[in-house]
């Protein structure tokens, strides 16, 4: 048991270091891999400067020293959250990335939401009656639902509710309210409205993977002995499938659908570019289009941050909630 | 394999379990439904320079006379049918559809088979040989496959720029993580079979034994990702290039092909995009269809 006890903590303090790692050898490739793409001074002088000019940006800019001694100052910035200032409007990128953030997260959390709710009762559907023809065409639709690409799905949206019966927004976020510094648009019935298609989109293709992973929890469980020894104490089917049945297939719906947030933070990106949502992944988009190097870097590093941290907190839970699982770690 | 085998009951037995295969293949609807459809897509795709009634590429052959006419119209000059329609450049939609699906399939083809080459190498050597060679390159695989494969692809074109090419390594960085993970858990398995063991202490090579030994008998599930994974990379290349990152425009996808009418899409001219998006749909779908019910036969676990 001791020994047992020793290797939890020993396990965390090794991917804490194994996600310092990775976060160091990312920020050096974005940007070591940014560095080479063209030359930003290019795009922010008029064509009729001269040469002169050109060499005071690229100075003011940082440009002109080393591509090492330009990585330690950056690195050295982003420990205190200064990642640089945009090129294009000279705001500080990290602040141009915060501003657009509750955006994404909103977005995310509804969409997410969606999927659990719509994913979960579903899943179990077809892992009770896997034979019946409902839940075949459950699972087929599911994978319609995660192989075609978000886009696709968005645009088939916009066709349907937004050109064809014209009832719902196809772009931008619709009426905000301020709580704090964050705006919202969950608290209008417009910010609903415009809401409502590009969470459907995002929403959708993690309402399949959630289906997918509820029924194959319920097909493990359902043969277990403690389900069987329910049904013979006689409880009702209801009880069974609420409590004993629902309590055992959490672990694997909580583990995907907190992997998923990372997943959908990401591709974020191509749902908001569809719906012109005012998000940070429209910006990262832009800002590739734009070269605007510091934006770009600054989001990924985020990105980075974000995801190695999730999955961090995802392992640590895993193992605090699925006792199996530490067994695992030792091996 | 053109030895003298005269002795007929293995060779009854060596055939067997492809023509089990191809008799349960045929059982399911859904999938024959959806290898039908992968043919019927790929033949008009690979033949596009030879069967389109148009060159949407050539400037020569348009007609700016003719943009954005419904499907169905028919041109003033040359008389043909552009039964699709046409966009704002007045390129005829089949014909771009055809061309399109041509691009998007080649990107798909290529990465895929690549992403396959690297992904079962790195998979099959991590198995054979263990140690630290396989702790390192599966660290490796799982960290890359912690990150989402769109911001992985949008990386790298940020890196590599535009072009065919430049998709296509993005691609293959992108999926032959996928590949690496499946065959090591395959081998890993296999490697411990008699056949493996008999061939060590036959001394044959390492290099014998994994080729000719150890990948065959990893192929069913390797068949089914890359399957699948065709799909898959069908899909992201069209993100990709629907975002503006992706291919040229001279040589457009079905995912370029949507974006382009995505703007006319809003005031009613639905055929640039939604023809595009429909040829787009029924590939992926089909190529699912036939990887889940491949799935369905080859998993050993369904089998019994």
């Amino acid at each position: 048991m001791r020994k047992k006890d020793r290797q939890v903590p020993v396990f965390i303090i090794n991917r804490l270091f194994q996600a310092i790692g990775v976060i160091l050898v990312m920020s050096v490739l974005v940007f070591v891999g940014l560095y080479l793409i063209g030359d930003p001074t290019s795009m922010l002088v008029s064509p009729e400067a001269t040469e002169i000019e050109r060499q005071a940006l690229r100075k003011a800019l940082g440009l002109d020293q080393s591509i090492w001694v330009q990585y330690l100052t950056f690195l050295g910035n982003a420990v205190h959250g200064d990642f640089g200032r945009s090129f294009l409007t000279g705001q500080p990128a990290l602040q141009l990335i915060v501003e657009r953030m509750p955006a994404t997260v909103e977005l995310v959390v509804v969409a997410m939401t969606f999927s659990v709710v719509v994913g979960v009762p579903l899943g179990i559907l077809a892992g009770l009656r896997p034979k019946a023809p409902s839940s075949k065409a459950i699972m087929t639709g599911s994978i319609l639902g995660f192989s075609l690409p978000n886009f696709w799905i968005g645009l088939m949206l916009i066709m349907l509710f937004a050109v064809y019966l014209g009832i719902l927004p196809a772009s931008a976020r619709g009426e905000t309210v301020n709580v704090g510094p964050v705006a919202l648009s969950i608290l209008t019935l417009d910010g609903w409205r415009h809401l409502a298609l590009p969470a459907l989109t995002l929403g959708l293709a993690k309402a399949a993977l959630i289906i997918r992973v509820t029924r194959a929890a319920t097909r493990e469980v359902l043969p277990m002995d403690y389900i069987k020894f329910a049904r013979a104490k006689g409880l009702r089917p209801s009880r069974i499938l609420n409590v004993h049945l629902l309590k055992n297939i959490l672990i694997p719906i909580v583990t995907v659908a907190g992997l998923e947030f990372g997943q959908a933070i990401a591709f974020a990106v191509v749902t908001e570019s569809v719906f012109s949502w005012p998000g940070m992944g429209k910006l990262l988009i832009d800002s590739i289009i734009t070269l605007d190097r510091p934006v770009v870097v600054a989001y990924l590093v985020m990105m980075v941050f974000f995801l190695v941290i999730l999955n961090l907190v995802i392992d640590i839970l895993y193992m605090a909630i699925d006792p199996s699982a530490r067994e695992k770690v030792r091996d | 394999m053109s030895t003298p085998v005269t002795v007929s009951p293995t060779a009854d037995v060596e055939e067997s379990p492809f023509r089990r295969f191809l008799v349960q293949f045929r059982e399911n609807r859904l999938a024959m439904a959806g290898l039908i459809l992968m043919i019927l897509l790929a033949i008009p795709a690979v033949a596009a320079p030879w069967i389109a009634p148009q060159n949407p590429y050539d400037i020569g052959s348009l007609d700016i006379l003719d943009s954005q006419m419904p499907p169905g119209s028919v041109a003033d000059v040359s008389g043909i049918t552009y039964w699709l329609g046409t966009d704002s450049q007045a390129r005829d939609v089949l014909s771009a559809v055809l061309y399109g699906m041509r691009t998007s399939l080649l990107v798909a083809f290529l990465s895929v088979t690549v992403s396959l080459l690297i992904g079962s190498t790195v998979g099959l050597c991590a198995a054979y040989f263990g140690g630290w060679l396989d702790a390192l390159l599966m660290r490796i695989v799982d960290i890359q496959l912690s990150f989402p494969a769109i911001l992985v692809a949008l990386v790298m074109l940020s890196v590599l720029g535009q072009g065919l090419d430049k998709v296509i390594i993005a691609l293959i960085v992108v999926q032959w993580a996928y590949f690496a993970r499946t065959v090591r858990g395959t081998a890993l398995v296999e490697r411990n079979r008699e056949y493996v063991l008999a061939a060590r202490c036959l001394s044959l090579g390492w290099r014998r034994i994994i080729a000719r030994h150890l990948l065959p008998n990893c192929l069913p599930p390797l068949i089914v990702i890359a399957t699948i994974d065709l799909a898959n990379a069908i899909a992201l290349e069209a993100t990709l290039s629907f975002l503006g990152v992706g291919v040229p425009v001279t040589q457009p996808s079905l995912g370029m092909l949507i974006a382009n009418g995505f703007e006319f899409m809003l005031s009613g001219q639905y055929w640039i995009s939604f023809f595009p998006g429909i040829a787009l749909a029924l590939a992926i779908v089909g190529i699912n269809l036939v990887g889940d019910h491949l799935r369905d036969i080859l998993n050993p676990r369904n089998a019994q």
